[in-house]
């Protein structure tokens, strides 16, 4: 159950783009079916969770690594998940009614589930790895939903920053988690919570708290990290609804919450959550108040209620914590429906803009009332829920002695933050929604659709109702979270709305005094405010990445990327010769007592031809055509030596990769100048000389000292087991389609990949037209001769092609070598008749044969899963037919015909493709 | 009679190979190194023949049987490519 919870949303994610085209009620419904599903499954399992029972599950997934797939369900991930799916229903409402025709309903309600999902699964982990799993994929989502505009500049960028700091948060909190880990040694969390003073105690501690504090902060948006919080509002307003005031920034909330035990209650983790949570808080309402922007108002906001949350983690008593929770669902509540109520005010009047905005009530009076009610709830007026929370909050204030003497500055601070919050919650109600009617909008405002506003009124009425009933509404919600964050028994407390004439009573009122005073003052401050200089946060932080990150590390790729092969290979040879060398020296003597074979006389003629050729080669370089002349014998050599050490199979196939590759260079020299420039200086190729000469000797020396020791090799396993495993006579081919079956359908996966990727950068490319000057060519395309003596070849050397491959498995032969043979006579064909000749009588669309080719043989390898059989179990067997014989059939057989397929389509798809490719004017210049 | 004309013939078309990459190198023109491949390509069919006489061994055939039916493939896209330009037009 636990896990179909956390699956829920994951699973309900693809509905949406199923159901994209059912239209948006459709969608919509679909959408909201599994968020509903799950939260009715989370109720279910509150009596338990009530009763303070651990539900948990575990699966065992890479336990060498201690991941392990583990979901807990406790009081503080109840709460959690309730927010979530709670509050994510409601904005799946609201959502509905918000999206345009214009944006893509299936994408964005599908985006928001996967990000529901990553949430959950953040909350539920009992694995700190699997939970950064989860946490990164909340980035990755939330980085997707602001960028869903993505025609909107401010959209990609801070998308973009969003992901930069939250992704850069995510690898040190991960970096974090691993030091937790190597200290505890578990990453379960149950193991981790109950080894706090072991981590308390080790010399890592500061290293982890500080790294895992860097996720806390950046997620949840704190100073100096809170900068990309209010670029985060270039998302659609259900978004910033729902991820960056509700949920995904309390992600940071909730992990101190749930690493309270492990690793709170050091001077370090109180020093630097109160500073850290103090600074955020004044800064982010001080700023609040100066923005001009709806959202952007709420945005600094929130991140003054983060720091409020921060600081109460901070504080050093375990009601503080209690604090925080209540005020963590308070702030979600009635910023949920703040955000809301500015998305309506934006939909229904074209602008989010306080100067421009006023008087609305006169034309929106019922969402006036609610906006109303719930900045009441963000100022913390009493009878509302934030009231509550806040009073707790200062009562723990003024309690606390963090800061030993300093410690009256938290409560001071915390007053003076006050203050500018009930100005701006001010602000937010009375600039927008009264005073004079507004000047003209890009709208003409009115009331929106009655359930557009319908979750507003259920936060609402959940502010008022915990505001006036707390102890009814949430008291054991938050009894039991609390109990599960702090791992202790609670001390007692009471929520209630009257705790009679007190300090913290008088503070909250002075804040409100201060805060109407301030607000009506607030044009001298605005005033004061244009004088700072503009700073934009996106131009610095695109400045500072741009400057530092990405000119640096291009220096740094452009270092070791130097984009010369001659480098590459000179410190390529280098180590090479190095490590030979160094393993050579320590060799008693070369000479490793096998005794060797005689020297004949064709043998030293075809070494003494390869020798030449290499020199030919090397010399010869810059007159393309000639060194690939030269290179081909080599080719030729090196199959004349695998028929003199006795490879048929060897022989075969370079043969067949000779051929094709002959072809496939005299279709790039086509497109290449037929000089190649000096480009070395003599001393750099006396350098390079000396360099290949030593590294030549040195494998020659190598190979030497190994072929004359006595080696036992692998190969007498294959013989041996060749016939009685895989049913064939030819080792070779049985190793491959069988015993390393798997490796060559990898390759055979890469070859079809390759083909693919070159078809993909080759299609529609046009290149220059090479000039050949100097250079006449005849008139005749296909010469008469040519294509006359080249037709019957084309039946021969099919039969050929299927000759090898059915003998493949008992004599030298097999799917890749027929393959080539076939791909070589097919391009022949278009060698000598031209493309058009041959495109006619041979479809020319081979990508169907790659694919396959790549699937008959995954298919055949899956086959033996039917069998009960691991996978790539081959059966064997003879059969008797008329007219060819007795015919060995293996299932690896299929497998070869896969190979042979992908061989042929992936061949032909280059080939034809590099043939296909045209300069601009597509006829070499003829002479007239 | 055999015993002495196989290992004699293989040391001749060894010699001719020789000859042929010596061709190779002092050229002077492309057709002639072009045509210096194909015999070699030539060459090598009878080595390779010769060798499984000598072995008594019919492993190589095919690979005799390829280079005959494969081997005239790269001279011809070669002289395609001097002809045209470009081999697949």
């Amino acid at each position: 159950m636990l896990l179909s919870l956390i699956l829920l949303p994951f699973i309900g994610s693809l509905l949406p783009l199923l159901a994209a085209h059912k239209g948006r009620t459709v969608c919509s419904w679909l959408t909201a079916a599994p968020p509903a599903c799950a939260l009715l499954l989370l109720l279910s399992t509150a009596p338990a969770v009530f009763q303070g029972e651990l539900l948990t599950i575990r699966w065992d997934w890479i336990p060498a690594l201690g991941l392990n797939i583990g979901f807990r369900l406790d009081g503080l991930a109840f709460l959690f998940a309730l927010l979530i799916l709670a509050i994510g229903l409601l904005v799946i409402l609201y959502g509905h009614y918000y999206l345009s025709a214009k944006d893509s309903h299936g994408r964005f309600f599908s985006l928001l589930l996967l990000f529901m999902g990553a949430m959950m699964g953040v909350v539920t982990a009992d694995n700190l790895l699997l939970m950064v799993v989860f946490w990164e994929l909340t980035s990755l989502s939330s980085f997707l939903l602001i960028g869903f505009w993505g025609h909107r500049r401010d959209a990609r960028r801070g998308a973009r920053m969003a992901l930069t700091v939250t992704g850069g948060g995510g690898l040190a909190l991960l970096a974090g988690v691993m030091v937790i880990g190597h200290i505890v040694g578990s990453f379960e969390l149950s193991d981790v919570l109950a080894a706090g003073d072991i981590l308390r105690e080790h010399h890592l501690y500061p290293v982890a708290l500080v790294l895992v504090l860097l996720g806390v902060f950046t997620k949840s948006a704190q100073f100096p990290f809170h900068f990309w919080l209010p670029h985060a509002m270039s998302a659609p307003t259900p978004v910033s609804a729902y991820l960056h005031s509700a949920t995904m920034v309390k992600a940071g909330v909730f992990l101190l919450a749930r690493l309270y035990p492990a690793l709170s209650g050091t001077e370090l983790w109180f020093i630097m959550l109160s500073l850290v949570g103090l600074s955020t808080m004044t800064l982010g309402a001080v700023v609040a108040l100066f923005k001009h922007d709806l959202k952007g108002l709420l945005a600094y906001s929130t991140i003054s209620h983060l720091g409020l949350i921060v600081l109460l983690f901070g504080l050093d008593t375990q009601l503080a914590v209690v604090a925080a929770l209540f005020h963590t669902v308070n702030h979600a509540t009635f910023k949920a429906s703040l955000f809301m109520s500015a998305g309506i005010v934006d939909h229904e009047t074209g602008s989010r803009d306080i100067r421009l905005l006023s008087g609305l009530r006169h034309y929106m009076p019922i969402t006036a009332a609610l906006g109303l009610i719930a900045a009441a709830a963000m100022a913390g007026v009493p009878l509302m829920n934030g009231f509550l929370s806040t009073e707790m909050f200062l009562g723990e204030a003024i309690e606390q002695r963090v800061l030993g003497g300093w410690s009256w500055l938290i409560p001071a601070v915390a007053v003076f933050a006050k203050v500018f919050s009930v100005a701006y919650a001010l602000r937010f109600i009375h600039s927008v929604f009264f005073g004079p009617k507004p000047g003209p909008l890009p709208k003409q405002p009115h009331e929106p659709p009655f359930f557009m506003r319908a979750p507003i009124v259920i936060l609402v009425v959940l502010c008022l109702a915990v505001g006036m009933l707390p102890a009814l509404i949430v008291g054991p919600l938050l009894s039991v979270a609390a109990a599960s964050t702090t791992q202790t028994i609670l001390p007692q407390y009471t929520l209630e709305i009257w705790h009679g004439f007190n300090l913290p009573l008088a503070l909250s009122v002075l804040a409100m005094v201060l805060g109407v005073f301030l607000y009506s003052q607030r044009h001298r401050l605005f005033n004061l405010w244009n004088r700072l200089p503009p700073l934009s946060a996106p131009d610095v932080f695109e400045f500072i990445l741009h400057s530092i990150l990405v000119q640096g590390s291009r220096r740094i790729t452009k270092l070791l990327e130097s984009g010369h092969p001659q480098n590459y290979l000179l410190i390529l040879f280098l180590f090479t010769i190095a490590l030979a060398g160094a393993a050579l020296l320590q060799l008693p003597s070369l000479h490793g007592g096998v005794s060797m074979t005689a020297i004949d006389f064709p043998s030293l003629a075809i070494a003494m031809t390869m020798i030449v050729a290499a020199l030919g080669t090397a010399i010869l370089h810059r007159n393309r055509l000639t060194a690939l002349l030269f290179l081909s014998v080599v080719g030729l050599g090196v199959a004349l030596v695998f028929a003199r050490f006795s490879a048929p199979d060897l022989v075969l196939t370079q043969l067949s990769v000779e051929v094709v590759s002959i072809i496939l260079l005299m279709l790039i020299l086509f497109l290449l100048p037929r000089q190649n420039q000096r480009d070395s200086s003599v001393q750099r190729l006396w350098r390079d000389a000396v360099v290949a000469g030593v590294g030549g000797l040195s494998l020659g020396i190598l190979t030497f000292a190994i072929l004359t020791r006595p080696l036992d090799s692998i190969s007498k396993f294959f013989l041996a087991e060749s016939v009685s495993g895989g049913g064939g006579t030819n080792v070779v081919n049985v190793v491959l389609v069988d015993f390393r079956g798997f490796d060559t359908f990898g390759e055979i996966t890469v070859l079809a990949i390759a083909a693919i990727g070159i078809f993909g950068l080759l299609d529609g490319m046009r290149l220059f037209n090479p000039r050949h000057l100097g250079h006449h060519y005849a008139k005749d395309r296909h010469p008469m001769l040519l294509s006359v003596l080249n037709m019957p070849l084309l039946p021969l050397a099919l039969m050929v092609s299927l000759y090898i491959f059915m003998r493949g498995h008992n004599l030298p032969g097999g799917g890749f070598i027929a393959g080539l043979i076939t791909a070589i006579a097919l391009i022949l064909q278009y060698l000598t008749n031209g493309l058009n000749w041959t495109n006619e009588r041979l479809n020319d669309n081979f990508h169907p044969l790659v694919a396959s080719g790549v699937m008959i043989a995954g298919l055949t390898a899956m086959g033996s899963w039917f069998f009960g059989m691991p996978l790539l179990t081959t059966a064997h067997t003879h059969v008797h037919l008329p007219v060819l014989g007795e015919i060995p059939l293996a299932t690896a057989m299929v497998f070869d015909l896969g190979v042979y397929l992908t061989v042929v389509g992936a061949t032909l798809v280059i080939l034809e493709n590099l043939g296909k490719l045209k300069p601009f004017t597509s006829q070499p210049t003829t002479e007239p | 009679m055999l015993e002495i004309v196989v290992p004699l013939s293989l040391v001749i078309y060894a010699l001719s190979a020789l000859l042929t990459i010596l061709r190779m190198a002092l050229g002077p023109d492309i057709p002639d190194r072009i045509l210096t491949l194909d015999a070699l390509y030539v060459n090598a069919i009878a080595l390779i023949i010769l060798f499984g006489v000598y072995l008594g061994s019919t492993a190589f055939f095919e690979a005799a049987l390829l280079i005959a039916m494969m081997g005239f493939v790269g001279t011809t896209a070669v002289c395609k490519y001097l002809l045209r330009g470009n081999i697949i037009e």
